[in-house]
């Protein structure tokens, strides 16, 4: 049974649907992408899950319970559970590194301090950032701050964690440590991982399956390889990230003849 | 003129909708006050950051409309021979009026554009979204242990500025201008009430704290998430709490010294 069930999920930003009508299956211990072009609500879809936005119709469950229909105090319980980061890390600014990673702990657990100091050089030195624990959010760079997010997105167990964007404005050596830090985490914790991104090699790279959203749909879905092989010219425009296709370069409208032909001036 | 009945119209839904999202946001953070109560460490160092951060601002502007009211107070008073009431004028005024009115508009002005930047900035840098998921509470957790510093800064700040505003006009009606100290002083106690004076201004300032912290924190968890965004929200902080506060004035005023 799969760890979270996405069905016939409809979301609408204003008249616009963001999903309209889309399925996932999300298998527990495996890496799944949700990939798609900038716009088709990816960020969404996660925050969806997480509970901090409702659909308009269809639902989703994790571990069985349906998000939507949780309490207050229910889907706090639920998200203690799961792990999210976000694309700018979301750090407390007036907090340190050490005391960020410890956040979750200090909120959630009576441990006594010195037991919360272990968990939390534990996990930073998973991140390979244990000597920067005294640093502040804003003397990290941008990936540093990202590994400090992840620490503390595990540091209460959970049994899945999602990744909004972890790869987008990385240089490579940190692109290189995050992708194998999502890989190595959900192998060593047994974790569910779920990874928002347009990135395809680095994705690619780690998950175990692959779902391309477009247009408030699901696309394509399976394993990199049969993506890699898929017979849709829009998968292929998407991976080989071709500049013209089923997804045009020029915004649709006037033809360009008849537009430089034309005397109109615009104001 | 369609336009114009369909805009007003929109303009009037969204006012409602505000209204009612500031009102759910009130009830949220009382219901937050007493899980505060039992953590206070997290309402000290709000205490310190909005409260005894403003304690300057509050002093300097005390003295100086304490010694504006005592000259201003001895020149009408001087020609009807009652310079030896300045005291009590300047003590009514401040304690009743001046102390709670000017130090919320400086409160505002100080501490409310500073938690509204502080939680829209937080807004927009995904921090109370992050806190959500980890299952915190923002609202809680960050926003409660504000709300409860600022009602309790406000009238120690109040307090504060009457006092140091009468010092300011004693400096002025007896180092400047002549009065006998004995008259200043003990006219002022004469006539000052513990109930309907000094008691009635603590009332004001508590009230005045709610409002401008509500207004302060609402505007901040509210705001549009970017830099324009946080700017306006801040912008609208003040200018909503300095009509709250003077209109919230009259009314207190009305009810507590009659005359309607």
């Amino acid at each position: 049974m799969p760890l979270i069930k996405i069905r016939d999920l409809h979301f609408y930003r204003g008249d616009r649907a963001i999903f309209d009508g889309v399925n996932i299956d999300i298998h527990r211990g495996k890496i799944t992408a949700i990939m798609g072009p900038s716009g088709t609500g990816k960020t969404t879809l996660l925050r969806l899950i997480g509970g901090q936005l409702r659909p308009d119709s269809g639902t989703i469950e994790v571990d069985g319970q349906d998000v939507h229909k949780l309490s207050h105090a229910g889907l706090y319980e639920l998200r203690k559970r799961m792990g999210m980061l976000f694309q700018s890390g979301a750090l407390l600014t007036d907090l340190s590194v050490y005391d960020n990673v410890a956040f979750p702990l200090r909120e959630h657990t009576d441990l006594p301090e010195s037991m919360i100091r272990d968990l939390v050089l534990m996990k930073l030195q998973a991140v390979g950032l244990r000597n920067a624990r005294d640093l502040m959010p804003a003397a990290l760079s941008g990936g540093m701050a990202r590994r400090v997010a992840l620490a503390r997105a595990v540091t209460l167990d959970p049994m899945m964690v999602m990744y909004d964007e972890p790869f987008t404005g990385q240089d490579p050596i940190s692109m290189g440590t995050i992708v194998n830090l999502i890989h190595r985490l959900n192998d060593a914790m047994g974790l569910t991982s779920i990874v928002v991104s347009h990135d395809v090699i680095e994705t690619t790279e780690i998950a175990d399956v692959i779902y391309l959203l477009s247009a408030g749909k699901v696309i394509e879905s399976g394993s990199p390889v049969q993506l890699k092989r898929s017979s849709s010219q829009w998968v292929q425009q998407f991976i080989q990230g071709l500049p013209d296709g089923p997804v045009p370069f020029h915004y649709p409208g006037a033809d360009f003849a008849d537009d430089l032909l034309s005397s109109e001036v615009s104001a | 003129m369609i336009d114009f009945i369909r805009s007003l119209g929109r303009w009037g839904l969204d006012t409602l909708q505000r209204l009612g999202r500031g009102h759910l946001f009130l009830w949220y953070m009382v219901k937050g006050i007493p899980e505060v109560m039992l953590r206070f460490s997290l309402v000290i160092q709000q205490l310190h950051s909005v409260g005894v951060l403003s304690v300057m601002i509050i002093l300097v502007s005390g003295l100086f409309v304490g010694m504006v009211l005592g000259l201003q107070g001895y020149n009408t008073l001087v020609d009807f021979g009652a310079e030896e009431s300045l005291g009590v004028l300047v003590a009514l005024s401040l304690v009743r009026e001046l102390g709670p009115v000017v130090s919320a508009l400086l409160f505002a002005g100080r501490a409310g554009s500073a938690l509204t930047a502080e939680i829209g900035l937080m807004k927009s840098t995904e921090q109370l979204s992050g806190m959500e998921m980890m299952a915190v509470d923002p609202i809680r957790r960050i926003i409660a242990p504000r709300f409860v510093a600022g009602i309790i800064s406000m009238p120690l700040l109040a307090a504060v500025f009457s006092a140091v505003g009468i010092y300011g006009g004693f400096i002025v009606g007896y180092g400047l201008l002549g009065v006998d100290d004995g008259a200043f002083w003990s006219q002022m106690q004469i006539k000052t009430d513990w109930y309907d004076d000094v008691l009635n201004g603590i009332i004001k300032s508590v009230v005045f704290g709610v409002v401008v912290t509500w207004i302060a924190l609402f505007e901040g968890y509210d705001a549009v998430p970017t830099s324009e965004g946080v700017g306006r929200a801040t912008t609208r902080t003040v200018v909503h709490s300095a009509f709250a506060i003077l209109g919230l004035d009259f009314v207190l005023t009305a009810l507590m010294f009659g005359g309607i």
